[in-house]
């Protein structure tokens, strides 16, 4: 298989599964800003540092208010990780490979796109907004369910789901950083908003009937990190998003540098003492995990995409085209 | 009311399915006998069942336009096939062999002793004023001494039937898989026709271009690494690209997909490493091939892909300079040309054309200027050219003038009036005009075509076949009546 074709089909995943998550990710701030009150309200800057574009977002607004937020998390082109970019570069990509793709693949994320711009101003609509967001995350499940039933499930498929699995793990990391800055810890008789924060985030990952059934108990902070990450079921617990990203590195050819950076990734998930984990080392320890993603898709990068020339000149030449 | 051929008008130009006297020509009986048999509502079925196969086929073409880049098309399809005797097709297709083989003697020549310059049968200028004559080329000897393996010649057929050879395309030449689809979708709304008809299968295309591709792999083995190289999906063939590529079975690849390594050997980059290449089916221009020898700004082509070439690690199809042919001075000499390397009375002629750069001959075109076309050397898609009844006095001032500037670049025809063939216009079937492309193959065999893509221009009374300016296609049906 080109490398080239790969690493488009994983980019593909990868651009739906951000789109789909960042549409998760404002909708659960969203809803905590509804539920908290007025005096620890931490408005919209977190999503900006969780989706690390401090830099990128302070160049284009001034104040990062809920407008400026949504907007730039949502239709802005200036910012590659919003929705609207990363369907955008879902759809370049994959028109590319309609040879490779099936028809409906290409209509699908086509009309998914097309609706996502046309009714961007309803991201802006605090009325509107939880629908919008709710379509686009329904679009780009549709995506995932039309390659699992049409496509041929081959090395493609496995890029395929490798990039989606690597791009949900990380962005699950994210979402459960929204709750990292912890502001009620500090207020003592806040403990009825406590577990409504989790309940948010749970419900924002479409994970609060499978957390209920899953723990049969109440929502508590360190048994919904303890489902977030590490539980074995659960489609979007980071340990499952490794678990099976690990399975498909495994068809692969030229698997070993990647496998074992993955697989050491996986114990740390999984032995993480969960419960010591206070607000700021649950911070650290999710930065350290996006770093630990972040290396594993550079070497899938390496391995894969970016095959190297076999001679010396060939790889200046790449070089200096690149400088 | 169903089709009535005898209220169909041969008058004029040669019509290939009706005679004048309004009866069909044998070949095409069975068609027509069938078609008429059909009612209106029957017919108009048949068409949509057409294009919504096209639709479901996904056969399109890709059109540029600023405002929305490029947009697919669909493939504009007439259900009523254009027939030719088989006994016909193949005295053609003995022509287009004879022709094509002395083409690849002809470009070997340019590219070595230049005999033919020497023994002045083609004039030396053509040479320095050659378009697509490329001098990194000079001594090479491709596999074979074959330079154009693909080749797409238009064929036109006059008043008095006769059938031309219009131009030779030796470059890129397109169109192959629209020939193919073409049978495709008339299989599935006409199947009844081929039950009554004995008319010959194309299919066999895409593996006879794998065989001839296979047979010019420098490493001799059983299943060559042939890949088909795009300019990418913005390319108005890329349907094409990639439908030859899946036919083959053979990767369709990105110049960003190959490198060429130290060892001047060709690889393209896949998820299991650097896989050695051994033939390229290149659907990209000489010019934008090689950044190291060609444009430099090119960024669809491969560095170093000359070199490999040239080494023979790697074979191209076509082979870069091939279009040294692909010249409309040199289609004018390629009767004398057929003579001269083959010592054979070409089987196929030429629509008479004057060279501008002789001199009898351009003051003959202009002279009379008003019953001739006159056409660029270099150009293709019928760019800059003059139809001269046609033309307003301005026009033919201008083209005057340009003739006399730059003789070289010039040559003139008279204007051919293309045949017809009836086609579905609402409810009833008009004459409209059309040519053929056939596809020559040339390898370590000669393989033609059956038949050929036959473009049509679907708007009344116009000869421009184009798809991007109103043409469309049809099936061509080659006919073994004796077969019956």
């Amino acid at each position: 298989m080109l490398s080239r074709v790969a690493e488009n089909l994983y980019w593909v995943a990868r651009y739906i599964e951000r789109a789909e998550n960042t549409a998760r990710l404002i909708n659960v701030n969203a809803n905590l800003l509804l539920d908290l009150p007025k005096t620890v309200a931490f408005g919209w800057n977190p999503l900006i540092e969780i989706t690390g574009s401090e830099a990128l977002f302070h160049e284009l607004y001034d104040e990062a208010n809920e407008r400026n937020v949504i907007k730039f998390l949502t239709g802005d082109a200036n910012n590659p990780g919003s929705i609207m970019s990363a369907l955008q570069s879902a759809r370049e990509n994959v028109r590319t490979m309609r040879d490779f793709l099936p028809r409906e693949a290409w209509e699908q994320l086509n009309e998914l796109y097309l609706m996502a711009r046309t009714q961007l101003s309803s991201a802006l609509s605090k009325h509107k907004r939880y629908d919008y967001l709710r379509s686009i995350i329904a679009g780009t499940q549709q995506m995932i369910g039309i390659f699992a039933s049409t496509i041929t499930h081959d090395h493609g498929y496995d890029f395929l789901r490798l990039g989606r699995y690597l791009e949900r793990a990380d962005m699950t990391t994210r979402i459960i950083d929204v709750r990292s800055a912890d502001l009620i810890a500090d207020h003592g008789d806040l403990t009825p908003f406590y577990n409504i924060q989790w309940m948010s985030v749970l419900r924002s990952m479409s994970a609060y009937q499978m957390y209920r059934r899953q723990t049969q108990g109440p929502v508590r902070r360190v048994d919904v990190l303890r489902f977030l990450f590490q539980d074995r079921q659960f489609a979007r617990s980071i340990y499952y998003c490794l678990f099976h990203a690990e399975a498909f590195l495994r068809h692969l050819p030229r698997n070993e540098t990647p496998l074992q950076h993955l697989m050491q990734l996986q114990r740390i998930v999984s032995e993480a003492d969960l419960y010591q984990l206070k607000q700021q080392d649950l911070h650290d320890f999710i930065d350290e995990l996006q770093r630990e993603l972040a290396i594993i898709h550079d070497q899938i990068t390496a391995t894969y995409f970016a095959v190297a020339a076999p001679d010396k000149t060939t790889t200046e030449r790449t070089s200096a085209l690149q400088a | 009311m169903a089709i009535r051929w005898k209220q169909y008008q041969v008058k004029g130009p040669y019509d290939e399915l009706i005679q004048p006297s309004g009866k069909p020509r044998q070949s095409a009986q069975p068609l027509c006998k069938y078609v008429s048999s059909l009612s209106d509502s029957e017919l108009q079925e048949r068409k949509a069942a057409a294009e919504l196969a096209i639709r479901v086929m996904g056969i399109t073409f890709t059109v540029y336009s600023e405002q929305s880049g490029s947009i697919d098309r669909e493939w504009p399809f007439d259900i009523i096939p254009r027939v030719i005797p088989k006994s016909e097709w193949d005295k053609i297709e003995n022509g287009l062999r004879q022709r094509v083989r002395a083409l690849n003697l002809f470009i070997n020549d340019m590219y070595h002793e230049r005999r033919v310059l020497k023994d002045k049968v083609v004039p030396e200028e053509i040479l320095a004023s050659s378009k697509n004559f490329r001098e990194q080329c000079i001594g090479v000897n491709p596999p074979l001494g074959v330079w154009a393996h693909i080749c797409g010649s238009d064929l036109v057929r006059d008043k008095d039937g006769t059938v031309y050879v219009l131009e030779d395309n030796l470059r890129v030449p397109s169109g192959v898989s629209y020939m193919l689809e073409n049978r495709a979708v008339m299989k599935r709304v006409l199947p009844e026709l081929f039950e009554h008809c004995s008319i010959l299968p194309v299919d066999d295309y895409p593996s006879q271009l794998y065989d001839m591709l296979a047979s010019i792999s420098p490493r001799p083995s059983e299943r060559p690494e042939v890949v088909v190289l795009t300019p990418g999906v913005y390319n108005s063939a890329y349907y094409e690209h990639s439908y030859l590529a899946q036919q083959m079975g053979a990767e369709l690849v990105q110049g960003t997909d190959l490198v060429v390594g130290d060892d001047d050997c060709v690889y393209m980059r896949t998820i299991e490493g650097l896989a050695r290449v051994d033939v390229i089916y290149r659907r990209i221009d000489d010019l934008f091939l090689d950044p190291e020898t060609f444009r430099e700004d090119s960024t669809i082509g491969v560095a170093g892909l000359m070199r490999a070439w040239k080494k023979g690690n790697v074979a191209l199809a076509n082979a870069p300079g091939a279009g040294v042919a692909d010249d409309k001075v040199v289609y004018a000499y390629v009767p004398a040309i057929i003579k001269y390397y083959l010592g054979e009375e070409p089987l196929l002629p030429n629509v008479p054309t004057y060279v501008c750069l002789e001199k009898q001959a351009r003051d003959h075109v202009i002279a009379n200027l008003d019953k001739m076309v006159v056409k660029p050397a270099n150009e293709s898609g019928g760019y800059g050219m003059l139809v001269g009844p046609h033309a307003s006095k301005r026009e033919r001032e201008k083209f005057k003038r340009l003739i006399r500037k730059d003789p070289r670049n010039y040559i003139a025809q008279p204007l051919v009036s293309l045949s017809t063939t009836p086609t579905l216009v609402d409810n009833h079937v008009e004459p409209r005009h059309v040519d053929i492309r056939p596809f020559i193959l040339s390898g370590a065999r000669t393989f033609v075509t059956t038949g050929g893509l036959t473009r049509v221009a679907l708007r009344k009374g116009s000869t421009v076949v184009n798809s991007s300016q109103g043409g469309g296609s049809k099936d061509t049906w080659i006919v073994d009546s004796e077969a019956l």
